[in-house]
């Protein structure tokens, strides 16, 4: 049987000489009808490239195929060299026999037309349908993507749907055109966990039932490991390895293999916690939160009742000296706010922050999710580093200079880098140099915002040692904010567990992550990827996070909680 | 500022506008030094409109002055004007536009109200109205083109400090506990140093202009000083008899403009962030 598409040697280069600029160096890989490739990397490894080639989006990105040819069988039998067609011929590949998913569902929905139309220019471009017979069929498109009440949602405009119900409408217009092979870059990057699963669960279900193809592209290798058949891991350019699925992560044989899967914060309910930091019943909290509440007013006109978005609401909680304690929840479920009420970044409306005097007089910093953003870009690391210091009365002397060298090279940072500008530094070291500078205070606690969800899953791991080890040598308390339970499970003491505003489920990190209670809770831990799990089927949970926006004055029923073990609280649900 | 330098000279536009803009800066400074090859304000009584020629290169006017050593104290003028008053402008529109972004909500609202009340009217027709209520001169030109500016500046500034107001290092060094003068110096105002650049030398080339239309209608600098707008004003009715007159001084000002106006040009593409990182 010939493969559906054929890729031989392919070359892709940028800019003026595509040949001396090569992103893709020699890529080979057969895709039968109906299989699934995988292919992983991490970012700048050229697997978009690689991808945008099938369809030769990569033309519009200033991309050249320099070499190589991609043979791409027709649904009418005819065979195709992608590399050399005509673009008129193309686009009538693009859509009708390729079709292609990315990564951020906002922007490539148009924001003025409502999913319904979207949907129906698929198929009136595609299939030639119109009027009421389009549709019927983007009707019809939408309810196999699985979204609830298809019907009114029609009439929906980009804005008022949520991160993943964009994506399934992505995936509905990519399906507009039965397409023999799906492409789909990175689709749920910028999902959260639950969601992820959704979307994972919904495109393997669609698999099944088109038969059709899939390239995955994507930076997660535990992610792929449920739903390809092949896996193709890229480095610098060329295709390091590829193999069946279960051969590739059972028995990987490139190093750079090994590297990717060692480096994947591999899940295991709760069973590769740390050992140390057993809770002293005897010390003092540093930082003890008592029902905060974090609204924002919500202006709904001049004579209509005022509401507001209640953020976070009535959350307690205790963190002890050199303790970390993990706040898990999706985006929206009021952890980052809970860390900037604490920094004092955002105003709290009620409740009481109490921390303990520390070593310095700011005991609490912050290192942020964005180390691209988090520094300013016209400083050179001696002004950033300087920055904490000068603002708590210190002067720029020798003395503080030899603290920023010993701190860089604490982090795992050349002490010659004072000099340097922010731009020159990779994604981690960026981090790094975050890290490093808030220790310049000498703090007690550092807040640890998505601090590594920005960075690739290797520099990640690296990051995540570096933490724990700096935790023991300067002593501190972590408040460590993440969606990710595999990486939480890595560097949690404590887990407090955050959904829609309030905590669920907070107690000692194995116990919540080996014995869930909440249903929330659980659905947060099914939903992780993980190699180990990856012949397991979960089932599509289409449930939406509640609307957070309360009418004034209104007030949440008082939290009732009941013990699940030692240190291990669950809040209980209410009836449905 | 070496590399800055270089960077300009390698840009085709930067390199013809810092080129005038030296020429006229060198000619400024000459006449400031009354280098001038003849006084501007002595009258040749014989040499009565002489036109252009070895002797009077840019030839004389009806008092037998000459034009040449004219036109270099008329830019001397014109450069001291444009600079103070588009300085004036740069430091008020940058202060007003950064409180408004940082204060926000009523500051804000009050602040830029004002200045939206001012762009309203056209920038010669307030010039004329302060002008009006103060009485001529050179204080009161810089003053009054100052003063027009300043709301573009104001706005200038204002944009881009509300987005870098929301950005995590700003967060991040409130975490610190620095101080509101250092968050606005070093993290704000140390980011906008590139739109402001530009800005800068778009507005001296406007001010500039709007200088010589001051001096045209007779509000700006007093004869007998020499300056671009009133040598303009004083050859029109000459200007079929002398139309040096006329020319020159029209050139001046024009080629003054278009030296401003490219080299504004030029530092947008090399402060460009993105050109930047290329080069990186």
């Amino acid at each position: 049987m010939t493969p559906l598409l054929s890729v031989r040697d392919l070359r892709v280069g940028f800019g003026q000489n595509p040949a001396a600029n090569e992103v893709v160096k020699g890529v080979s890989f057969d895709l039968a009808a109906g299989e699934t490739l995988a292919i992983v990397g991490e970012s700048g490894s050229g697997k978009s490239v690689t991808a945008l080639s099938v369809n030769r989006l990569v033309d519009f990105g200033g991309g050249r195929i320099t070499n190589g040819s991609i043979i791409l069988q027709r649904s009418d039998g005819s065979t195709l060299d992608v590399a050399k067609a005509e673009e008129k011929v193309l686009r009538t590949i693009r859509g009708r026999d390729v079709g292609m998913i990315f990564q951020e569902p906002m922007t490539s929905l148009n924001p003025v037309h409502t999913v319904g139309a979207q949907i129906e220019e698929a198929f009136k471009l595609n299939r030639g349908l119109h009027g009421a017979e389009a549709e019927r069929a983007a009707l019809d498109v939408l309810d196999r993507v699985r979204i609830p009440d298809a019907k009114s949602r029609l009439a929906y405009y980009p804005h008022q749907l949520s991160g993943g119900m964009r994506q399934r409408v992505m995936i509905a217009m990519a399906l507009a055109s039965s397409p023999r092979l799906l492409i789909a870059d990175e689709p749920t990057t910028a999902l959260d966990v639950t969601v992820q699963a959704q979307i994972m669960a919904l495109l393997a279900e669609l698999r099944a039932e088109t038969g059709m193809s899939m390239i995955f592209i994507t930076h997660d290798i535990g992610l792929v490991a449920g739903i390809a058949d092949r896996i193709m891991v890229m480095q610098h350019g060329l295709a390091v390895e590829q193999n069946t699925t279960d051969a590739v992560l059972d028995n990987p044989q490139h190093d750079y293999t090994k590297h990717l899967l060692n480096a994947v914060p591999h899940f295991t309910s709760g069973k590769a916690v740390r050992a140390d930091g057993e809770r002293a019943a005897t010390s003092e909290p540093i930082i003890k939160v008592d029902d905060l509440v974090v609204r924002f007013p919500v202006k709904k006109g001049l004579f209509q009742p005022k509401g507001a978005i209640h953020a976070v609401d009535g959350v307690s909680f205790d963190l002890m000296p050199g303790e970390t304690l993990a706040i898990v929840g999706e985006s929206g479920s009021g952890k980052s706010t809970t860390a900037r009420a604490i920094l004092g970044l955002v105003e709290k409306h009620r409740g009481a922050i109490a921390a303990k005097p520390g070593r310095s007089r700011r005991p609490i910093q912050m290192v942020f999710q964005d180390p691209f953003a988090s520094l300013n870009p016209r400083l050179n690391v001696e002004a950033l580093m300087a920055e904490p210091a000068i603002a708590n009365g210190q002067k720029l002397d020798d003395a503080l200079r030899d603290r920023m060298r010993f701190l860089l090279d604490r982090v795992g940072l050349p002490a010659d880098v004072l000099n340097r500008y922010p731009h020159q530094f990779s994604g981690g070291q960026r981090q790094r140099l975050c890290i490093a500078r808030v220790l310049m205070l000498n703090p007690d606690v550092v807040v640890l915002d998505e601090a590594v969800s920005a960075l690739d899953v290797s520099v990640q791991a690296r990051v995540l040692d570096l933490l724990v080890d700096l935790q023991r040598e300067f002593s501190l308390a972590y408040l460590f904010i993440s969606h990710d339970m595999a990486v939480v499970e890595r560097i949690a003491h404590r887990i407090a567990v955050m959904y829609a505003g309030q905590i669920v489920e907070i107690g000692e990190a194995r116990s919540v992550l080996s014995d869930p209670q909440h249903s929330y809770t659980k659905r947060l831990i099914s939903a992780v990827p993980a190699i180990e799990r990856r012949r397991q089927h979960f089932a599509i949970d289409a449930t939406q996070v509640p609307s957070l926006v309360r009418p004034a004055g209104y007030e949440p029923p008082p939290a009732n909680w009941r013990e699940a073990g030692q240190d291990h609280r669950v809040r209980i649900e209410e009836a449905k | 500022m070496q590399k800055l330098l270089r960077a300009f000279l390698r840009h085709p536009s930067g390199r013809i506008g810092l080129t005038i803009i030296a020429l006229y800066l060198l000619a400024a400074v000459l006449g400031t030094l009354g280098l001038t090859p003849r006084d501007p304000l002595k009258l040749f009584a014989i040499d009565r409109l002489k036109p252009p020629s070895a002797n009077y290169w840019f030839g004389t006017d009806l008092l037998g002055r000459d034009t040449f050593s004219r036109l270099m104290v008329g830019i001397k003028q014109s450069m001291i004007i444009a600079f103070s008053s588009v300085a004036l402008a740069t430091l008020f529109g940058t202060i007003i536009g950064l409180l408004a972004a940082w204060w926000g909500t009523l500051w804000d609202g009050i602040l830029m109200r004002i200045m939206d009340v001012l762009l309203a009217f056209p920038a010669i027709l307030l010039a004329l109205l302060i002008i009006a209520i103060v009485g001529p001169g050179t204080g009161t030109s810089v003053a009054a083109i100052a003063i027009v500016y300043t709301p573009i500046f104001a706005r200038v500034v204002r944009g881009p400090a509300l987005s870098l107001k929301q950005r995590d290092f700003v967060d991040a060094a409130r975490t610190f506990g620095s101080s509101q003068p250092y968050i606005l110096s070093r993290h704000l105002l140390l980011n906008l140093v590139a739109p402001l650049a530009v800005q800068v030398t778009l507005a001296l080339a406007w001010a500039l202009l709007t200088e010589a239309g001051l001096s045209f209608l007779g509000l700006g600098t007093q004869p007998p000083t020499p300056s671009l707008g009133l040598m303009l004003a004083e050859s029109k009715n000459l200007m079929t008899q002398a139309p040096w007159l006329m020319i020159f001084p029209a050139l001046t000002i024009m080629l003054g403009i278009l030296g401003f106006n490219l080299t504004g040009d030029a530092l947008r593409d090399i402060l460009d962030p993105r050109t930047q990182r290329r080069e990186a």
